[in-house]
């Protein structure tokens, strides 16, 4: 967090929260109504304002995330994304930070099945879901057959982007089977194949510095069984 | 990141209710936009309010027989709702086109109304930029300005609206309904929702503070051949140069909306009316105003090339 500095003594992480912390919380965003009276601006388009609301204290709240079929407990500042809490609260460093803006797909996670960018989404958001992490896909000894595609046709060179291509790809041969159409299925109204474009086309959002998309290409449709080329 | 407190709310009544206590709260669903606008600090709200947990992920028929999408429904499922894609296959075809499938899952219908800009003198807060700081000035103007605004741009502003959706949602002539927070409802056109930039480029629609989009009203299906045709510097996963969409009826007839070229989805009934006419008439009623920069007067001849090959198909397959 870039403000942690600020962060008073009373009120810092894993500290129990107190019975009356939504009234305190009230309180604030009345004074902060109060101030910013003159500042009013549509919700949509709010700014950086020469004047504005005071920034409020951090707030910390109780949060249990279901991770890998294991629920957690967990007092985490708003401000902490879902990459953030699995990787810094739960040290499952297998979901990787890439550029933390949605862009690369590094942080890319299950939740409730869905693939999602982890480093977009509060970990407050996630209040019981059920999240599912590269480490929760498959062990050493046991791996999911999308991990043992990757590792078979040499699907990386780094291995940075590797955890969120794969949970990505688990999601794509889900999202084929499900009939969820993209941007290169030619007729919508039927279901998509299982072609190299559209396998290329669903993966897009997850960048490999390295170029090894050929590599990864292959390794997908080795654990999709059946392509068409 | 700036702190904000944060709350979950299951109501649009409860949501409203707290959206009043502060002038400086936002709404967030998908949110991968705000987030990534909150950790530049370019959107600083002082309170979260989380309506996902809002009843409003439904798609249902409407009397009229067209569609009400919930507010909630992610890009993802309503590009493959069975109805969208039979009979308002521009819209599942403009969603398909932005954005990643990670992403897809998680944005929402009125969030991706509620997009910001891509222009990179709004995303550097070192630079000046009249949306983000009024009065500031637009480094745009004599910036980099390749994928600006070439139309319905002012001197304060040339950025553009980055959707994809809202092009085809403009195309249908959507309904936006809100809630305010006095409870009171109402229907916007999506003609009338987004603002000219003017003076005043940090108000983009015509929302108003707490006022809470509920959700967006597709009219009965147009028929006829849609066409999403957009052009950008990548194949997947990038915004647009320029985009067109059409929906071409058989006796000729037809519309035709812009995306990549202007502050909201660029459409004209009177361009719409020249669609037979073939689309130099068309072209040369949407782009008479024009007013390109060096740097992007190339999206002029990229807009009528891309009309043109977009009309040809539709054509071609009615």
């Amino acid at each position: 967090m870039s403000n942690q500095g600020e962060i008073p003594e009373n009120n810092h992480p894993g500290q129990s929260q107190h019975p009356d912390f939504s009234l305190s919380r009230r309180t604030l965003l009345k004074v902060g109504a109060a101030t910013a009276a003159t500042a009013a601006v549509p919700t949509g388009t709010a700014l950086a304002q020469p004047t504005r609301a005071v920034t409020p204290a951090p707030e910390i709240l109780p949060l249990t995330l279901k991770v890998n079929g294991k629920s957690h407990q967990l007092d985490v500042d708003t401000r902490t994304t879902l990459l953030d809490a699995l990787r810094e609260n739960l040290h499952l460093t297998g979901t990787k930070k890439g550029c933390d803006h949605g862009q690369c797909g590094a942080c890319t996670v299950l939740v409730d099945g869905r693939r999602i960018n982890a480093c977009l989404t509060l970990a407050v958001m996630h209040q019981d879901a059920e999240i599912t992490t590269i480490e929760g896909l498959g062990t050493p000894d046991n791996l999911h057959p999308m991990q043992a595609a990757f590792i078979k046709h040499d699907g990386y060179q780094c291995g940075y982007c590797t955890p969120g291509q794969i949970c990505s790809s688990v999601a794509v041969l889900k999202e084929i089977e499900a009939g969820v159409p993209s941007h290169v299925t030619l007729d919508l109204v039927s279901s998509p194949e299982m072609t190299d474009e559209e396998i290329r086309e669903r993966m897009s959002g997850n960048i490999c510095r390295c170029g090894a998309y050929s590599n990864i290409l292959a390794a997908i449709k080795d654990a999709a069984g059946e392509v068409k080329s | 990141m700036k702190a904000f407190t944060y709350e979950r709310v299951k109501t649009p009544a409860e949501a409203a209710a707290s959206a009043r206590l502060s002038s400086e709260a936002k709404f967030i669903a998908g949110g991968t936009n705000l987030l990534d606008l909150m950790k530049l600090e370019i959107e600083t709200p002082v309170h979260l309010i989380d309506v996902n947990g809002l009843d409003l992920n439904h798609i249902d028929a409407t009397d009229e027989g067209g569609l009400r999408i919930g507010a909630l429904v992610r890009n993802t499922d309503l590009a493959a709702d069975p109805r969208v894609r039979r009979d308002y296959a521009v819209l599942a075809r403009a969603l398909l086109a932005g954005a990643s499938g990670q992403l897809r899952n998680q944005a929402t219908t009125a969030g991706n109304l509620l997009q910001r800009t891509r222009c990179p003198y709004f995303y550097d807060i070192n630079q000046p930029c009249n949306k983000r700081l009024p009065g500031s000035g637009c480094a745009a103007l004599e910036g980099f300005s390749r994928q600006h605004a070439v139309v319905g741009a002012s001197e304060a502003c040339i950025a553009t609206h980055p959707s994809d959706m809202a092009v085809a949602m403009r195309l249908l002539d959507a309904i936006v309904e809100t809630v305010d927070p006095d409870g009171k409802q109402r229907k916007i056109p999506i003609a009338d929702f987004y603002r000219a930039p003017g003076n005043t480029p940090h108000r983009e629609t015509v929302l108003t503070p707490g006022e809470l989009i509920v959700a967006v009203t597709l009219p009965a299906p147009l028929g006829g051949t849609h066409i999403y045709r957009k052009v950008r510097d990548r194949a997947s996963y990038a915004f647009a140069l320029v985009s067109v969409a059409a929906v071409v009826l058989p006796d000729g007839s037809g519309r035709v909306a812009f995306g990549g070229v202007a502050h909201k989805p660029w459409r004209q009934a009177e361009a719409d009316a020249q669609i037979p006419h073939g689309a130099q008439a068309v072209y040369d009623q949407l782009f008479s105003h024009a007013h390109p920069t060096p740097e992007n007067a190339f999206k002029l001849t990229l807009a009528k090339r891309t009309l043109a090959s977009a009309l040809t198909e539709a054509r071609a397959r009615t």
